[in-house]
Order: C-alpha cells, then structure tokens, then sequence
C-alpha cells in the first residue's frame, strides 16, 4: 500500500490499550456553569486556531470610529474633538451591536457540523453549548471595545469619569451584547445558511442602531421618530456609557438597560432553546 | 423488555414529504453488534438520531436500555456514545482538545481528563496526531478520533453510523478489530452500513431497511437461506460466449442464469448443489472454456436483490466524503 502517507502505520490495534480505555470510571456530572464554562473554553481554543475570526471585532470598530469622527464630526458637532467627545461612547455601542451580529453567522456554520450532533448527544444541561459559545463571545466583544476605547484616545478623546467609569459602561456593554445575542442565536437556528443569518441580522441591526441617541441627538429629528428612539434599548444603553464615561450614574437609565437585557433573554433565551431542541 | 438494549415499536419520521422513517420495530438484544444495512436514503442515520435522542419521532416508541427516547432522553444520553456519520468531532481543534473538552463536559477534572485522552489517543494509535487539528487527519485518523470521542466515558451502547464508509480496507479493518474489541469487553453496538459484506463480518444479527422500513432480520445465515442454497459463479475466457453459457447453465441447473457486471462472469442460484458438477462438465463439453467457478453462500447483494426487487449498489452514491 501507499508509504508515503504521513498516518503511521499503527500496528495491530493495542488490545490491552483498548481493554485498559474501555475499563473507564464514570466520574460524577458536572453542572451547568462547569459545562457551560467548557464550551466557552472550547470557544477561545477556536480563536487560538483560527485567528481570522478576530477580523470583524478589530476592523468594525477601527472602520467605524475613524469614518464617523471624521466623516460627521464637523458637520453634526461643529469640530470632530467636540464630537469625538459625544460620539465615542455611542460607536462604542454601536460597535459591539456589531460584533454581536457575528455570534449568530458562526452558530450557524457551527451547528451545521456533525459535532453538534455530539454536543447534543451528551448528557449536559442543554443550553451549556450556547451559553458557551456566547460567554466565549464575551472575550471577542472585550476585545473590540478594547480597541475602541485605545483608538479613542489617541484621537483625543477625554472620558470624565476616569477609568472607573470606562470599566463599569464596558461591564454593562457586556451584560447587554450577551443578552441581545441570543436574538441571534434564535435566527441562526430558523434561517438555514450563514448568508441569510447575515442578511436578516443587518436588516435588524441597522434601524436599531441608527435610530437611536448614537450618532446625533434626537432633539433634531422629527416628533414621531423621537418616540422610536426613546424606547430603543439602544438609545439607553448609549446613554448609560456616555454617561458612566464623563462621569455621571443614570440609575434609572441603568435600570433601563437591565431589565431590558433580562427581558432579551426571558423572550428569546427559550424560544432558542425550543429551536435547539427541535432541530433536525 | 430489560432483556433487550433498543426496542422500537412504529418508529416513523418524516421531513416533509419525506417518509425519511417509516414504521420501523426494532429488538436488539444487550451484547455483540447488531447491524442496520440499507442504501443511500434508507433512513440509517435518521433511525439512529431518534435513539440517540436528536431527532423526535413523529409516531411510535422506542426504549433504549430500558428508557424511553423522548421521555427519559438525559438517562439514554448518558449510558450511550454515538458516533456520526459526518465529522462528529470539533475540526478546529486538535485530537487532544477534543478528547479533553469532552473528558471535561462529562465530568473529569482536568487532570483525569488529560490521562483519559492519552490512554484513547493511545489505543487509537493516535498518539503521534494528539496535537495536530483533526481537519488535518487523514479519513482513517479522522473515523478512529470519531470513535475515540464516543468512548470517553464507556458507553453501555454505541451507535456508530457508516463508520467505515470511504475508508481504504486496511482502515476498515482496523475500525473493524475496536468494534470487535468493545463488543469483548461488553459494550453493545449498533452500526449502520451501505457494505454487505461488512454487516455479514461484524454484526450477530442484521436488519435490512430500505426507504424507511425493515425489510428482513435475521443473522447473516437466516438472511442467505430465506434467499436459497447459494450461487454459481463463473467466469469464461471468452466473454463472447457468455449467451452460449448462459443457455447452457439454464439448460442444466434449471434456473436461469444471470450476467454478472463482469462481462465475461455469470452467476445462477442453485436450487440443488449436485447438478453444478454436471453443469460445469456441461460447458467444458460445449467447448465454453471456465477460467474460473465458485460455490457460494448468497452474498448479501442477492440477499438485497431479492429483498427489494433491486440491487443495494444501483443506488447512486449521494455522498462523495
Ligand atoms: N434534516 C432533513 N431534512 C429533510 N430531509 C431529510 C433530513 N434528513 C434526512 N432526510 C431525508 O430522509 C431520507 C433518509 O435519510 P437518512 O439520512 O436517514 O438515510 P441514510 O440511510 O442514513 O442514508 P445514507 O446512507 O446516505 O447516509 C432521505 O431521503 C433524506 O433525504
Ligand atoms: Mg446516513
């Protein structure tokens, strides 16, 4: 037969190795953080080998940070420093809606695989795959608001409320991009390729970010459109980080942003588990 | 019940218009390899993904180590392995990983985790591969990691699902000796599989399906001999001859013979094993020169053929992997 091949030729299959492997111990379940916080591990061991993964959260926040400083900030601010200063937390924001998009296109893809089947199979609490894929998002959205913030400031931009206040909007950004990204677990687990996961996830995304407090103040914009804007969670979110960020606590808004975190999860949190455990 | 590791009653799946599953009852008793042999489309994987908890079915029951499938799936999920038909480990990651991630989600701590893979790479003869991405392995490396992975925790019953198709033989054999292996040491296996000779091989007791319905079960030998006593197989020198021989073997034995694909081959059922002397005298004395003959149980493609009216192989190959 063919010599070349790289496989070694193993010999005849190790008998007692088999014997010994088949003998095994059948250690005691392990409970849903432990299994949860496996899958995230998984997750980061997959940025490890595929590092190409990491694109999208260094170049949306680059992309989007330079082109709205410059692109707007004259014209909506008078001066892009001035601008700079109402617009980071906002592209902050804006940003790692972004990002978030991308947890559902690589569930898609993911779960397409034969190894979902294995996940599926195993006698763990069931949503530990998801969960861990997602809390391995969190790593991939710090590292986007990471660069946001870092670009921020050499471009000149001051947060008032000091370091304390950058860590605690980033903590809130993070609990939100975790509870809205199960909206794109959902719709990866209906629409059937990763393209139309990423087509219908932009057909969301950019209403919800762009009708919102983000890139300009809503007082200029018409009555109607006003009322949109104050109940998109976005627009209270971005509120909530500009003002941790120069150094104000909006408690209510901050109440805002949790109950609507909580209530992202509470809606799509079980129809994605119902998906997931439907699926053919 | 209790005697048996799977028992099914109406099992029926559909997907559409699709009757994917059809009404299939299974028993297949604790111990040894019971293998489910159909074509392309049969429903192989669909029936395994229902006992193996993934799929719902649309009717009927199924009890897999005495638990029931949709209403004690965590009890079956965690007494059986399975093994996919398509890469059922993580590609990205390295054999090792992938034996850890799974050593971890059912329980080990890290550092039993770690031996437990190295004894599985190990006796996989993986060793060398540990650290190397499995979308790097060769096919034979990738079903061995396959299997491997079902096998972290010892699992009661195995499913292994077309574990050897695109394999070269040498692999197949190998993937052969651990499913005789764990049958040895007491786990029972359930395997699908296109190729009759490996039903015959491997499995104790064997069901035939086809479009979603079992249409024989039996051991190998029960299945040959509801077909008949055997076949003649003959191969002329002279492939021209091959209608002249026909009429030959036809006129002695009293059954027609059938061409084989082989163009110069031949083959005819036997009803009685005496006359395939005479028949064979009878060809060298209408000067048919025979370069070779065989005396054969029915091969699990008459089995097939006569089953379902139509040969296993004309199936076109759906899946090229
Ligand atoms: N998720 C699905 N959606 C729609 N149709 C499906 C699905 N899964 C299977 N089918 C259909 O059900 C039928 C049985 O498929 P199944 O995969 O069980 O066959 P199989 O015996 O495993 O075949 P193969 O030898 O090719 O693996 C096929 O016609 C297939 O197209
Ligand atoms: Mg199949």
């Amino acid at each position: 037969m063919n010599a070349t091949t790289a496989e070694p030729a193993s010999a005849p299959v190790p008998e007692d190795a088999l014997r010994r492997v088949l003998a095994g111990e059948r250690p005691a379940r392990p409970g849903p953080l432990l299994t949860s916080l496996t899958f995230g591990w998984r997750a980061l061991l997959k940025i490890k080998h595929v590092p190409e993964q990491l694109v999208d959260v260094t170049m949306f926040p680059i992309m989007f940070t330079l082109m709205f400083t410059y692109l707007f900030g004259g014209a909506l601010a008078g001066s892009t420093q001035e601008y700079l200063q109402f617009l980071l937390p906002g592209i902050l924001v804006q940003a790692n809606v972004m990002i978030t998009m991308n947890t559902g296109i690589t569930l898609n893809t993911d779960i397409q695989k034969g190894v979902f089947d294995r996940f599926r199979s195993l006698p763990v609490w069931r949503p530990s795959p998801l969960v861990g894929a997602l809390l391995g998002d969190l790593v991939r959205y710090s590292i986007g608001s990471a660069i946001v913030i870092m670009l921020g400031l050499v471009l000149g931009f001051r947060p008032e409320g000091g370091a304390v206040g950058v860590v605690l909007s980033v903590v809130l950004l993070l609990v939100f991009s975790f509870c809205l990204s199960w909206l794109w677990t959902m719709l990866s687990l209906i629409l059937r390729t990763p393209n139309s996961v990423a087509g219908v996830s932009l057909m969301v995304m950019f209403p919800l970010t762009f009708v919102s407090n983000i890139f300009v103040d809503p007082k200029t914009m018409p009555g109607w459109l006003q009322g949109v804007v104050e109940v998109n969670p976005i627009t209270h979110l971005a509120t909530v980080v500009r003002g941790l960020m120069h150094g104000s606590v909006p408690a209510g808004e901050i109440g805002w942003v949790l109950v609507s975190s909580a209530l992202l999860v509470a809606v799509f949190g079980p129809i994605t588990m119902v998906l997931y455990r439907n699926k053919k | 019940m209790g005697t048996f590791a799977i028992e099914t009653r109406g099992l029926k799946k559909s997907f559409g218009t699709t009757h994917a599953v059809a009404g299939v009852d299974l028993a297949v008793s604790v111990g040894g390899v019971y293998g489910v042999l159909g074509p392309n489309g049969a429903g192989k994987t669909t029936t395994i993904r229902m006992l193996a908890t993934l799929l719902r079915p649309d009717a009927g029951e199924a009890q897999v180590l005495g638990y029931d499938v949709v209403r004690d799936a965590r009890a079956v999920r965690s007494r059986v392995g399975l093994t996919g038909q398509f890469a059922s480990v993580d590609e990205d990651l390295t054999g090792v990983e992938n034996l850890l991630l799974l050593a971890r989600l059912l329980g080990y701590s890290r550092r039993r985790g770690r031996e437990r893979a190295t004894d599985l790479l190990d006796a996989f003869g993986l060793a060398e591969a540990a650290d190397r991405q499995v979308k790097k392995y060769s096919g034979g490396m990738r079903r061995r990691i396959d299997i491997a992975a079902s096998l972290v925790v010892t699992p009661e019953l195995i499913f292994l699902d077309e574990p050897t198709t695109g394999l070269d033989p040498r692999s197949r054999n190998q993937v052969w000796e651990f499913v005789r292996g764990m049958v040895a040491e007491g786990t029972t296996v359930l395997l699908t599989t296109q190729y009759l000779d490996e039903a015959d091989q491997l499995a104790d007791r064997i069901a035939v399906i086809d479009h979603g319905k079992v249409i024989a079960e039996g051991s190998s030998g029960q299945l040959k001999a509801s077909v008949g006593a055997g076949s003649l197989h003959v191969r002329l020198r002279a492939p021209e001859q091959r209608a002249e021989a026909e009429r030959v073997l036809a006129g002695v034995l009293e059954v027609p013979a059938e061409p084989s694909a082989d163009p110069a081959a031949l083959s005819a059922r036997i009803s009685d094993p005496e006359r395939v002397a005479r028949s064979l005298a009878e060809l060298s004395r209408s000067g048919i020169d025979v370069t070779e003959f065989a005396l054969g149980q029915p091969s699990l493609d008459e089995v097939f053929l006569t089953l379902t009216g139509h040969a296993a192989e004309e199936t076109p190959e759906e899946d090229a992997a």
